[in-house]
């Protein structure tokens, strides 16, 4: 189909940024997703106009996708698993005499 | 390098024990060529979507209704703009993409190369192509693909409002004077069918269904699916007394399903294939509004590469 | 409630609020026109915010009005069964969309000039005029901030971007004139409190605009004649034409609901 028209330039789209999101009352910064811009002023903008349009926030970070280093699955092993055989950093590992709340 | 065969055996083990998989993990070429068609598909419906119910932002009833419609084909855009950005992180530019849309080696929802006649039609796409695609979507929100089901999950949320939109448009309608009621029956007879038509070809006749429900991309079939919305389509329907324009409509006692009769495959086949109402005016108007901008995406650029520096906000 | 206005006055709020509801209307209808043809997706979503702003802020001037005016007509009566002529709104509004830069100029010179008026009107003793305007004032601080940022990447970005953007600020330049007129009707309400005087408006607004137009590497048109009539209904031909359109389904079923 559409063979009807002149071929599509294939120009850039922007670079592409990664949007955080605070909730309102003071929760942490949650990915919500991305936005192309090409600069940070801009990109702060289409992060507001595209990820805040039914008052979801009360603050947005915008960081170049390239900025972000992040682990990778080979990592998984050696960075997470270690967490988790390490039970006296929870609070039930701890006993405490009967009927006293700590 | 081929996807070895102990590779794919871990991958399918993950998506069996419920695991998401993300950007950086290891999958199959097939599982990212498959998510790719998929999502970019999505989300070309989404921006090709914007044009049947753009066409009547401008010629919205009331002011209500006027702000209504144009948050609607706004979130639009911004479906458009989730999906085609869980699509890159599959390793593919939203330029790309756009392109393969613009030069018609992408395809899109068919249903959006019908054409919207009368205000009617934006309460029916509402209640119809909006419920189908949510029925569609609710399943995606749980795809093994993280990405997309999270972007799926914000659409869900955000889409709710859309077919309420669309049925509350409807029911005004129906409830209206003779001529509005006309309006309303005219834009039902029209889109029923092509709306059973977006769930896509019975299963056994759908070449990807096997391999993207084996990778939990897809969790039910299309029959189900179509099933599904029939079942909560038709109440409504009788609710406010439009009649759904299918002679063979009756509840199934055995199932409990609504039955109901044959699509018209070959009108699908037809329409996909480039020959419905408008596929060639949708993708000219898409083709008209890139080119058109292309100036524009251009001085950003030129700006940004003459101002490196992160630019200061201008004082409001 | 705002107390009970003498009758030349009430007159005059009720013609001040359809100005303000006017411009807002007719240039909200213009910006949702981009919509799904916009340069880039991000900038469709930006453009129907601030149609959404616009056109949610005329339905609180209109309705306003209507109330004003006690004779039965509601924000949607006073939209969509009003002829051109009866439309207040600067002609600068209702000029066809045109390309990116004239749509993104006018938003600017639009919005600096809105801005300031706000401000002062959110200072109005008629409270549920200062209510609407202090809304409005945090929406519009916003159309400036993203208007006039595209006017320094359009007019700083490429040779076309520049001269395209140089095109639209000398067409709209002579509408730009008619948002700072006062009449009767403003010095009816100034006189009886209603509203602040916003002479210092026009000054504030050069000032800020002069600002942007040269971070934006483009020159500030030579000052000529400025046309006016919106306000007094005497429009270009555009309105009549975009009326046609908005008004279509009020028009074709009168007494309808929808």
């Amino acid at each position: 189909m559409a063979d009807d028209g002149t071929p599509a330039p294939s120009d850039g789209q922007w670079p592409l940024w990664e949007v955080f999101v605070q909730p309102p009352r003071g929760e942490p910064f949650e990915h919500a997703g991305s936005v192309h811009a090409v600069d940070a002023e801009s990109a702060l903008q289409n992060a507001r106009d595209v990820y805040t349009r039914r008052g979801e926030a009360v603050n947005i970070w915008v960081v170049p996708t390239a900025a972000i280093t992040a682990s990778t699955p080979a990592d998984s092993g050696p960075f997470f698993d270690p967490g988790n055989d390490k039970p006296y950093r929870h609070p039930q590992f701890y006993s405490v005499p009967r009927g006293v709340r700590v | 390098m081929p996807d070895s065969p102990d590779a794919i055996t871990e991958f399918e083990a993950r998506i069996a024990a419920g695991e998401t998989i993300e950007p950086k993990d290891w999958m199959p070429d097939r599982y990212r060529k498959q998510l790719i068609r998929m999502m970019s598909q999505h989300a070309h419906s989404e921006v090709v979507g914007m044009l049947p119910e753009g066409n009547w932002i401008t010629r919205a009833p009331t002011l209500r209704r006027k702000m209504g419609l144009l948050a609607k084909v706004q979130d639009e855009a911004g479906h458009g703009l989730y999906i085609y950005c869980g699509t890159e992180t599959l390793g593919v530019g939203r330029a790309e993409l756009v392109d393969q849309l613009l030069t018609g080696k992408a395809k899109y929802s068919s249903i959006f190369n019908y054409p919207t006649l009368t205000w009617a039609d934006i309460g029916a796409i509402g209640w119809f192509v909006d419920g189908a695609a949510i029925v569609n979507q609710t399943m995606l929100a749980k795809a093994s693909y993280g990405p997309y089901a999270r972007a799926m999950v914000r659409i869900c949320k955000e889409e709710n409002f859309h077919k309420r939109q669309g049925y509350e448009i409807m029911a005004t309608l129906a409830a209206g004077t003779p001529e509005q009621k006309r309006m309303a029956q005219d834009a039902v007879n029209r889109w029923w069918w092509p709306s059973l038509m977006m769930f896509g070809p019975s299963d056994k006749d759908s070449p990807n269904s096997a391999e993207l429900t084996r990778w939990g991309v897809k969790r039910k079939g299309n029959d189900e699916l179509r099933q599904r919305f029939v079942n909560l389509t038709v109440a409504q329907a009788v609710a406010i007394d439009l009649k759904l324009p299918d002679p063979e409509l009756r509840p199934d006692p055995a199932t409990g399903d609504w039955h109901f009769g044959p699509i018209d495959w070959d009108e699908f086949s037809r329409v996909v294939h480039g020959d419905g109402p408008l596929n060639r005016e949708r993708l000219a108007a898409r083709r008209q509004a890139h080119s058109d901008g292309e100036w524009v995406r251009e001085a950003a650029s030129a700006y940004a590469a003459k101002h490196t520096a992160a630019a200061a906000p201008a004082a409001a | 409630m705002a107390p009970a206005l003498d009758g030349p006055v009430q007159a005059a709020l009720v013609q001040y609020l359809l100005r303000l509801g006017d411009d807002r209307l007719v240039l909200g209808h213009r910006l949702s026109e981009w919509c799904g043809h916009a340069p880039i997706l991000e900038e469709d979503i930006a453009l129907a915010n601030i149609a959404l702003d616009l056109v949610g802020q005329a339905t609180l001037f209109l309705g306003l009005a209507g109330a004003a005016e006690a004779a039965g007509r509601d924000a949607d009566a006073l939209a969509y069964l009003r002829e051109a002529i009866d439309f207040r709104n600067v002609l600068l509004a209702e000029l066809p969309k045109g390309d990116f830069a004239f749509t993104i100029v006018r938003q600017f010179l639009f919005s600096v000039a809105a801005y300031y008026r706000l401000e002062g009107l959110a200072t109005s003793s008629h409270g549920d005029l200062a209510g609407i305007a202090g809304k409005a004032l945090k929406e519009t601080r916003y159309h400036v901030r993203h208007s006039g940022e595209w006017v320094i990447r359009l007019g700083d970005g490429t040779s076309e971007s520049h001269t395209r953007t140089q095109a639209a600020l000398d067409a709209l330049w002579r509408y730009t004139g008619e948002m700072f007129l006062a009449d009767d009707v403003d010095a009816t309400l100034v006189r009886a409190g209603v509203i602040p005087d916003l002479a210092t408006a026009e000054p504030k607004w050069l000032a800020q605009v002069t600002g942007v137009i040269e971070r934006a590497t483009l020159a500030v048109p030579p000052s000529g004649y400025m046309q006016r009539g919106g306000r007094t209904g005497r429009h270009t031909e555009h309105l009549g034409i975009m009326l046609a359109e908005m008004q279509i389904l009020q028009r074709s079923y009168p007494g309808a609901k929808w």
